[in-house]
């Protein structure tokens, strides 16, 4: 990026003399080329990241991103912002705790504030059974070289004082696995800040702009048909996770993907009462506190196929009530908004990232409700296979062909059911 | 929440049914390895209208086959399996 452009402290010194005119806009609104040698379709986290890999690692540079709404618009700026990497899976930690490393340089790398906030990441266990299982992903975790520490009710006590800890409580704590490098990030700023980082490599990221339908010639992708007219590519990148299905289906592919509902929603904002991201090994309840001070919450996904972005009233009213539970001083606070995601529900609850059957295209989508931690490793990862057609190391497991091979990675253990997990 | 008129029972709140599978998704026993597993793992998973097999669990516990539309949320039929 040029030096005008680049944000520093200096940079701020220097418009205080000017009333900070200076500044120029963050990224380019170019039109369409004719051709490029490689099109990302999906302008979220993911697709503006594989971009910027594209060229920082790859030095290719003729990439366009093409997004139908506005980049971030998206699943990127519909998740709870959780950062982590405490899968008990290997090739699904030894993936994120790449993705995870990203994380901990992104905001240098990109020459913007992601704002990643590593405050840790509590996962609460309410019976035997749970702390086993927590201490059985622990152990992995630490075997993997990453953090992992098995917390006693008294360690979390003092965390967490505002967790009921009593014994007679709805969901007693027993203990808890935290991962200290976990924590939260501004997920708007993740897209911004790629963005701005891959438009100053020289790609063109592309804004309403929708894919209507892929040009094929002898079995290998040439291009794609759009909104805003006809682009020719050598390479083409479906990332466009809620929406794989039918993005794939204009090649007549038939993914192992369904797409569901997955909401959230957040409280007012109030002064810091909870400095760490709570997760339950037997509720689907997530609590953080944003920098802003609201209380972000999660909860259960829709279990039925959806792309409606609206989520039902009583999963709400669910994670509301395991919330309270938990944290009982929230029962005071006023919910002000929610939201929901489409989510890309694979049939193991991984990812896929992977060449498809039609030669030149490509998939990385199958997030599940856990993309958005994934945002800088699926992106390096992704533009390592749309370079050279050849998996990353790390990515291998997450091919196309591990369900006909019988080698699923399936973390929650419940074969090809999405609605159940 | 959908409201679901079944068949047997009338017009019930979505909380008593779950969700089963796309009804292009039923794997029978004439099938061969591979198209059961391409039964199995596929999905159309349609952004408009879908046959989708619902089970009444919490009412009559009868296999429905609903036609519904997964942007809107309408309901269009509703029959028995």
């Amino acid at each position: 990026m040029g030096s005008v452009n680049r944000y520093s402290a200096l940079a701020l010194l220097r418009g205080a003399f000017t009333g900070q005119k200076h500044w120029d806009r963050a990224w380019r609104d170019p039109a369409p080329k004719p051709h490029y040698d490689v099109i990302v379709i999906g302008g979220g986290g993911h697709g503006l990241s594989t971009a910027y890999y594209l060229a920082k690692v790859h030095g290719i540079r003729k990439v366009a991103v093409l997004e139908k709404g506005w980049i971030g618009g998206g699943n990127t700026g519909r998740n709870t912002t959780i950062v982590r990497s405490n899968y008990r899976q290997p090739a699904l930690h030894r993936f994120f705790d790449f993705a995870l490393g990203l994380w901990e340089g992104m905001s240098d790398e990109l020459n913007f504030n992601v704002m990643f906030s590593p405050r840790g990441a509590l996962i609460l266990g309410h019976s035997d059974s749970d702390m086993t299982n927590l201490a059985q992903r622990g152990d992995a975790l630490r075997c993997a070289g990453i953090d992992a520490e098995l917390m006693t009710s008294d360690k979390i006590r003092r965390l967490v004082p505002l967790l009921d800890m009593s014994p007679s409580a709805r969901f007693p704590i027993h203990g808890g696995l935290i991962q200290r490098r976990g924590g939260t990030a501004r997920h708007d700023a993740v897209a911004w800040g790629y963005a701005r980082a891959a438009d100053a490599l020289g790609i063109d990221v592309i804004q309403n702009c929708e894919v209507t339908g892929l040009t094929t010639a002898g079995g290998r992708v040439t291009g794609v048909a759009t909104t805003r007219g006809a682009i020719g590519a050598g390479r083409v990148g479906i990332c466009v996770a809620g929406n794989s299905g039918p993005v794939a289906a204009l090649a007549g592919i038939k993914l192992p993907i369904e797409a569901q509902t997955l909401q959230a929603f957040v409280t007012e904002p109030v002064k810091p009462m909870i400095d760490t991201v709570i997760m339950s090994q037997s509720l689907h309840c997530y609590i953080s506190q944003s920098d802003k001070g609201g209380i972000v919450l999660g909860g259960d996904p829709d279990q039925f196929p959806s792309y409606a972005q609206r989520g039902l009233p009583a999963r709400l009213e669910k994670a509301a009530a395991e919330a309270i539970a938990l944290v009982p001083a929230l029962s005071r606070l006023r919910m002000v908004r929610c939201w929901s995601g489409t989510t890309d529900m694979s049939f193991d609850g991984a990812p896929i990232i992977s060449a498809l059957p039609v030669d030149g295209l490509y998939l990385n989508g199958g997030w599940c409700y856990g993309g958005f931690k994934a945002t800088p490793g699926s992106g390096f990862a992704y533009a390592q296979l749309l370079a050279t057609g050849q998996p990353h190391p790390l990515a291998v497991p997450f091919g196309l062909d591990r369900f006909a091979a019988g080698a699923t990675v399936d973390e929650a253990g419940v074969g090809p059911m999405p609605q159940l997990r | 929440m959908l409201l679901i008129d079944c068949p047997h029972c009338g017009p019930r709140a979505q909380s008593e049914f779950t969700y089963d599978r796309t009804l292009d998704a039923i794997v029978t026993l004439a099938m061969l390895p591979a198209e059961a597993m391409t039964t199995i793992y596929t999905r159309a998973n349609p952004r408009g209208w879908s046959d989708e097999l619902w089970h009444h669990r919490f009412g009559c516990r009868g296999w429905l086959v609903v036609h519904r539309h997964t942007v809107t949320h309408a309901i269009k039929s509703v029959r028995a399996w």
